[in-house]
């Protein structure tokens, strides 16, 4: 019968050791929101630490159309993130960035009907919108190596620091601003590339379990809210990132 | 294709909740549209900037009300996430004063 289906879900899986469900919810979900907020934390010590920096440097001053990279004034982020794959020496700025944030913010749309559909146990549900989101998360990926590339090989306009024209940035150079323009750019949306290829590991192995029927024995599908919890909270970090580093 | 006996029954889905799941999405890309059209219709400024960090603000309330649940889940686990973020805003302007006694430093 088709009501007997999700009786489990408050009944059984909710309840701790202890014999209680501390807030009304389980103990995995409980855990995984206090890792969340830990990340949280991280998250938001480097972005602080990117405002902090950011403005102990000093800013351009001159006219918008004029501009051009220097290592006396941190750069104006439209103007170093303005290339397409494709699309070579157009002036598209924040037209890639903006793509993978819709790529990202509908990977987790998907996210939230998987979750939808293991509320009523419905396995193919969860299978096809969990595959959905594996391809919104290996796309967004695939779109920051590719962001990752044309960053460390340079654009056009070259710069020059000290006596040798430099292109593209490491570690310790960089054509567009000072040296620390390009190390918080690999380090934040660095750690962030990180947390959605460990999600998409996760989404993966949810995946699988699902495929395999796993889940199902099991009787409810907690993990893919648990995973979900995570994904979002990629994506929640994303926007973030999104408007400190790249709309600011 | 009868052969399961204990086939698990999948219930129907409830069609106002999924119109519900993608209204929030349909808001999401709204915002970020916003975002796009003052980042390219208005110089940068103080008000830009603090435009930009309102909408950001605006969309990390329905990510984590909406698709985390937690605005639909008991207060006392939405206070136990929430209230913890008030060391973040501190951070922020213990940070800023920070910095501000810095760039005094070096100039």
């Amino acid at each position: 019968m088709a009501n007997t289906a999700i009786a489990a879900e408050e009944s059984t899986t909710n309840v701790w050791s202890g014999g209680t469900t501390p807030m009304k919810a389980s103990y995995g979900k409980l855990m995984m929101w206090f890792f969340l907020l830990s990340d949280a934390f991280t998250f938001s010590a480097l972005l602080i630490a990117y405002g902090m920096i950011r403005y102990s440097h000093s800013a351009y001053e001159g006219i918008f159309e004029d501009f051009a990279f220097s290592q006396e004034y941190w750069p104006i982020p439209e103007m170093v993130f303005e290339a397409v794959p494709f699309l070579h020496g157009i002036h598209a700025p924040l037209i890639f960035v903006g793509i993978m944030t819709f790529v990202l913010i509908l990977s987790s749309v998907t996210m939230v009907l998987a979750v939808e559909a293991g509320h009523r146990m419905d396995r193919r549900g969860v299978e096809k919108w969990m595959l959905w989101t594996l391809v919104g998360g290996v796309a967004f990926l695939g779109c920051q190596a590719w962001e990752w590339s044309h960053f460390i090989h340079g654009a056009d306009m070259s710069n020059n620091v000290g006596s040798n024209t430099f292109m593209g940035a490491n570690l310790s150079f960089n054509q567009y601003g000072p040296p620390n323009f390009a190390a918080l750019f690999f380090f934040i949306t660095g750690f962030h590339g990180f947390h959605v290829f460990s999600g998409v590991m996760f989404n993966f192995i949810v995946f699988y379990q699902t495929v395999t029927g796993k889940l199902e024995r099991v009787g409810h599908y907690e993990m893919v809210e648990k995973v979900g919890l995570y994904w979002h909270f990629v994506d929640l970090v994303w926007v973030f990132v999104f408007t400190f580093f790249y709309l600011v | 294709m009868e052969q399961h006996n204990d086939q698990v029954q999948a219930l129907p889905a409830d069609p106002a909740k999924i119109r519900k799941i993608w209204k929030v999405a349909g808001f999401l890309g709204a915002i970020t549209a916003i975002e796009f059209i003052i980042a390219f219709t208005i110089p940068p400024g103080g008000a830009r900037t603090f435009v930009f960090i309102a909408l950001t603000i605006w969309k990390a309330f329905y990510i984590v009300s909406e698709f985390m649940h937690l605005g639909h889940e008991k207060k006392s686990l939405i206070m136990s996430i929430m209230l913890p973020v008030l060391f973040i805003i501190f951070f922020i302007f213990i940070m800023m004063y920070q910095g501000a006694r810095i760039l005094d430093a070096l100039n």
